[in-house]
């Protein structure tokens, strides 16, 4: 058997100084952004009025809360929430479609390889300017122009996702093959074929998958946007909290949670249907 | 040189033609099916969100105009004609938004904790039983679909108004959201490093802590950033039911129609999404970067 020779220790380290010798500043960047996130958290709860007492008190009433959710129970109620509920999934589906059916035209002045980069850098920042504001905001806006009531709801999920899949469209047609559109253009096509026969087929499953996925996550949206008044089982959710009637509102918690699992289930089977299984996983 | 195009003689190209026009009929069908019952679905939808095309076109001309007015001052000029005028509050909104960006700080690094502590135990590769598996997963799940908004109304109640109620709500919604990423990320982790730890005899601890943690932790990370982004927007509007933060001044402007300070709140927000956006986007390339680099 043959023996190992010892390693000669000074000749590894001269020749690998970076592994046995780390600079100063590689061992220390670990601790200090430890300690310098640690301090920031520190200083956080600090200044948000975080005290122990606070904490205990507040976590003794949930628990108290929590009991007096059991049992979840509508009361007499149940036509209206499921009323709100129905209200609810209708914003859901009419806020997306009319998202998307306003982002498609917009969405080829943000994509690359369709308009040329002078126009694409505005079209991209009033998206993303769209998008830096939440879906409540957009409501409480919509509520001043429309008035009280779930059309506002649905305008403001119209709007906020339009910037969104703005984006998300302009991404999906960037990764579109040129090939196709190139051979449109070789047949003697307008740009506005290359863009119907060339770009749109490839695009169209990739944008209905994604419309899809996006009822799914309106649906929870639209289950907030009545707390401000944007129609939706939200408001009766955030009336039944102020006047702490706990079994009603564990009750819509519920619903809400059945709601947004049907929704699930049903785009996650048309998402397969439409994409095929492999390009969703 | 021209080459002719090989044309089938007819009595071979009759049943293809006719096999292509049924193929080509029967997916026409399929998407005129559907398309109606889309359109079905859309019209039920109308009459459920009470949609008033009536109503819309009479009111549309506000919402342009309703941006309008919120980029005039009172005195009738442009906004940016007179930017002190405009943002005269700054500091106090300077103030909230610093408080709206600690609530979402404080509220994601609160989330990653927890979710760190049950990722392991959600992840199908490392999970010690499946029991357990399965209460964590449903716990994970709950937090998450529930909308943090929800918990932040339910929490103003039981732990007071201010922006306490609001980091708990993000916390237990950023751990749902987390928790699930993070547990992807462990099954999606070589398995090999597990069993050469295991092979000496190591606890489960030991198993996680020196085999499956330091390949996940940089996709840690970067899922952590992302949810600090996304947590920014929310504690925006957190205010909204009095979990602290900006929102509350904002809600306060839109309803007692404060038209300029309405537009100068927004802005605020925006830039700093944008320049949060920005920060994250390089912080999350530069961790990317060095784990492909070493």
């Amino acid at each position: 058997m043959n023996q190992v020779p010892a390693p000669d220790s000074d000749q590894l380290r001269a020749r690998y100084p970076q592994v046995f010798e780390r600079p100063a500043s590689a061992r220390l960047a670990t601790p200090v952004v430890a300690l310098l996130a640690l301090a920031i958290f520190i200083f956080g709860l600090v200044d948000l009025d975080f005290s122990p007492t606070r904490f205990f008190n507040g976590l003794h009433e949930l628990g108290w809360i929590t009991l007096l959710m059991l049992p979840p129970d509508p009361g007499s109620s149940l036509p209206l929430y499921l009323k709100a509920m129905g209200e609810t999934l209708s914003i859901a589906l009419l806020g997306t479609t009319l998202a998307a059916l306003m982002a498609l035209p917009v969405s080829l002045f943000a994509a690359r390889n369709v308009v040329p980069d002078i126009v694409r850098f505005p079209v991209r920042r009033f998206l993303d300017s769209i998008r830096g504001v939440d879906t409540l905001i957009w409501a409480l806006v919509w509520i001043n122009v429309v008035g009280l009531g779930p059309f506002a709801g649905v305008l403001a999920i119209a709007v906020s996702d339009f910037g969104a899949f703005g984006k998300l469209f302009s991404e999906a047609i960037e990764a579109a093959d040129r090939k196709q559109v190139e051979g449109i253009r070789a047949s003697g096509g307008s740009a506005v074929h290359e863009i119907r026969f060339g770009l749109l087929p490839q695009v169209l499953p990739v944008i209905a998958g994604q419309v899809l996925y996006f009822i799914e996550s309106n649906t929870r949206s639209a289950t907030i946007i009545g707390i401000v008044g944007a129609g939706g089982i939200g408001l009766q959710l955030a009336e039944q909290i102020r006047v702490l009637e706990w079994q009603k509102v564990s009750f819509l918690i519920l619903m809400i949670l059945v709601a947004v699992a049907a929704i699930d289930w049903i785009s996650g089977k048309l998402r397969f249907a439409i994409i095929g299984r492999r390009a969703v996983a | 040189m021209t080459s002719a195009v090989a044309i089938l003689p007819s009595q071979q190209l009759a049943p293809l033609n006719e096999a292509y026009r049924k193929a080509v009929a029967r997916k026409r069908l399929r998407v005129a099916l559907g398309a109606a019952v889309f359109v079905a679905a859309l019209v039920i939808a109308a009459f459920g969100a009470e949609v008033n095309l009536k109503t819309f076109f009479t009111y549309i001309g506000n919402f342009a105009s309703y941006f309008d007015r919120i980029l005039k001052l009172d005195d009738g000029s442009r906004v940016w004609t007179n930017v002190g005028e405009w943002f005269w509050g700054w500091q106090k909104w300077l103030r909230l938004l610093g408080e709206t960006l600690l609530i979402s700080y404080v509220g994601t690094l609160i989330g990653a904790v927890f979710a760190f502590l049950l990722n392991f135990f959600a992840a199908e590769n490392t999970s010690p039983a499946t029991w357990l598996r399965f209460v964590v997963r449903r716990l994970l799940e709950f937090a998450r679909t529930v909308p943090g908004i929800v918990f932040a109304l339910i929490f103003v109640i039981a732990f007071g108004l201010g922006p306490m109620a609001g980091v708990l709500a993000i916390a237990i919604h950023s751990t749902g959201a987390l928790g699930k990423q993070f547990s992807e990320i462990v099954e999606n982790a070589d398995m090999k490093p597990v069993e050469g730890v295991h092979s000496t005899g190591a606890s489960w601890v030991s198993c996680m802590r020196f085999a499956v943690l330091p390949q996940v932790v940089a996709g840690y990370a970067s899922y952590a950033l992302l949810r600090f982004e996304i947590n920014v927007r929310e504690a925006s509007v957190m205010g909204f039911v009095g979990a602290g933060g900006i929102g509350q001044e904002l809600v306060v402007a839109i309803r007692k129609f404060y038209y300029s300070d309405v537009s100068a709140i927004l802005v605020t927000i925006i830039i700093t999404v944008f320049i949060i956006d920005i920060a994250t986007g390089w912080l999350r390339g530069r961790l990317f970067g060095k784990e492909a680099r070493t």
